[in-house]
């Protein structure tokens, strides 16, 4: 925090800069570009992965047949590295001789999508995979939400004749509240936090092209350790630690309401 | 299956009894092939790296999913390269460690502030719950300036101090404490065992699925971690699986089959280790969410 306000390259001493940093910071195009970045991050992400937990989540609780594999395929890749797959998707996007992706558009004669060098397409490609990696967790905490709902309540809800779709969006979903607070807050401190994806797709290039891709994290990472501007990083952190607070108070007064 | 479904869909008057069985059935099936599809679509990513590991140079830009000659030269020379030893090494030391630390310290914390009146015991509690929402991320640039001053730059101490004891850990243990009863605790005072003893030998053993979640966390959390041992390492034999894997991709960059052979090498061990606990983890991280 004290860092945040002096003047220093890690090797000289250090001075005493005031706001400067901040200074820099609010007039810095990249920083608003970045600060921009981890919100798509952030909005993208949490909603799009929830829905998708949530839909698997509701169905695989009624499924019985083969339920503990399924459930175990949409489980493995929180178990991966997120380096190791990182790479793994890399190589998905790459262009046509090499990518999955394009090869597999090319055979249906589609255009070709330039993903991690378009300024427009490389930040969702970049969150694919950590939409992708996070899935099987929600799931697995949903399924946990939903089982811990009294059966009694759904077959008061059938003896009333009350239809499937309002029995889940009168019953389900609000007793999930609990559970979809975590989730949210969980998932969103995750995508604000993103860097180990970002940075491995875009080596090289950190950021991607235009800084396109770069989160608050990888450019905190780029002005301590790249650029050894050791109070800029500090004030960025700071950035990054009063956007977590908010979303850390704000789940608190969520579930005060409960 | 479908008979108990049966029972649960709500009374439909206008359809036969036979339509709606039907449509239940067909429903049923549907959902199931729905899950089935997009749980392989999960797994894809992972079967790819694994298939293509396996493949020649040649064949990688094929999208077909079995090597046509199927070998392990991709290993071999990978292996052979030498680093990843000691990566592997470095990251299975590393979280071993770490999550022995936090088994240990954790559970001794939150046993102590579970169950011990002492003065101080609420602040101590608030300041540990004040750390719990402040991610890595946000302590690298303190830790790497401790790091520096101490001299633990580019050392296994240094990669692992940070990790040593986990805010969530304390708190999930201290959670798990408060379902073992004050009673049991009595009752071994009275047979005249130590303090010390009392939380090895009577609470511990009753908190043993919340010790086993804390250590799968604690194990993948050192396992994949990124960003603090990219930092304070800077000689390769240092290095983590994770960040040896970032800087070998990026040299073999265009050797797809090699990147792939790595990616698998630091993905293999957790991948087996959930194949075999399966149960046990989902049943771990089930515990650790909604207590944590």
């Amino acid at each position: 925090m004290v860092i945040s306000f002096q003047d220093w390259n890690l090797l000289g001493d250090r001075t005493w800069a005031g706001w400067k940093n901040y200074e820099k910071l609010w007039n810095n195009p990249v920083f608003w570009q970045v600060f921009r970045n981890t919100f798509v991050y952030l909005i993208l992400g949490t909603p799009i992965s929830l829905v998708i937990s949530f839909f698997i989540a509701y169905h695989l609780d009624k499924t019985r047949f083969m339920h503990g594999f399924i459930r175990m395929l949409y489980f493995l890749p929180f178990m991966t590295s997120a380096v190791a797959m990182a790479w793994v998707w890399r190589w998905f996007y790459q262009p046509v001789p090499i990518g999955l992706f394009n090869n597999a558009l090319a055979q249906f004669g589609i255009p070709q999508i330039e993903f991690l060098r378009s300024t427009t397409n490389a930040l969702p490609a970049i969150l694919a995979p950590a939409v992708w990696a996070g899935l099987g967790f929600q799931i697995i905490i949903f399924m946990a939400g939903i089982r811990a709902i009294p059966q009694s309540y759904y077959e008061a809800a059938r003896i009333d004749g009350v239809s499937k779709t309002a029995t889940l969006f009168e019953i389900t979903l609000p007793l999930l509240k609990p559970t979809i607070v975590f989730l949210v807050v969980f998932s969103s401190i995750g995508f604000l936090r993103i860097f180990d994806q970002v940075f491995n797709m875009t080596s090289g290039d950190p950021g991607g092209p235009l800084n396109s891709t770069k989160p608050l994290v990888l450019q905190i990472y780029q002005s301590a350790f790249t650029d050894f501007d050791m109070g800029y990083a500090a004030a960025q952190t700071v950035v990054l630690f009063l956007i977590l607070l908010c979303v850390s108070l704000f789940q608190l007064y969520l579930l005060r309401d409960r | 299956m479908v008979a108990a479904d049966e029972n649960q869909a709500p009374p439909n008057k206008r359809f036969s009894n036979r339509v709606a069985k039907r449509r239940v059935s067909m429903g049923q099936y549907i959902r199931w092939s729905v899950l089935f599809l997009g749980g392989i679509l999960m797994v894809m990513p992972i079967i790819y790296m694994l298939s293509t590991s396996l493949k020649w140079p040649h064949e990688i830009y094929d999208v077909s999913l079995i090597p046509k000659e199927p070998h392990l030269e991709n290993y071999v020379y990978v292996l052979e390269d030498g680093r990843f030893y000691g990566w592997f090494t470095n990251s299975l030391i590393i979280a071993l460690i770490t999550t022995l630390s936090n088994v240990l310290f954790d559970s001794l914390v939150g046993y102590t502030l579970c169950k011990f009146r002492f003065p101080g015991r609420y602040i101590v509690f608030i300041a540990i719950l004040s750390t719990l929402m402040i991610p890595t991320e946000m302590l690298v640039i303190p830790w790497y300036l401790m790091s520096q001053s101490f001299g633990w730059l580019d050392t296994h101490w240094g990669i692992m101090f940070p990790g040593l004891m986990t805010a969530f850990g304390t708190f999930l243990m201290k959670q798990f404490f408060e379902t073992v009863p004050d009673d049991f605790i009595e009752a071994a005072r009275i047979d005249g065992l130590n303090e010390l003893q009392i939380w090895w030998t009577v609470a511990m053993p009753l908190v043993k699925p919340a010790l086993a979640a804390l250590a799968i966390f604690v194990f993948l959390g050192n396992w994949t971690a990124f960003i603090w041992p990219l930092i304070v390492t800077n000689s390769w034999d240092m290095y983590t699986l994770p960040v040896g894997l970032s800087t070998f991709a990026d040299e073999a960059d265009v050797a797809w089959e090699l990147v792939m052979t790595g990616a698998a090498i630091s993905t293999i061990p957790t991948l087996v280790v959930f194949l075999i606990f399966q149960r046990f983890i989902i049943r771990g991280v089930v515990m650790a969410g909604l207590k944590g």
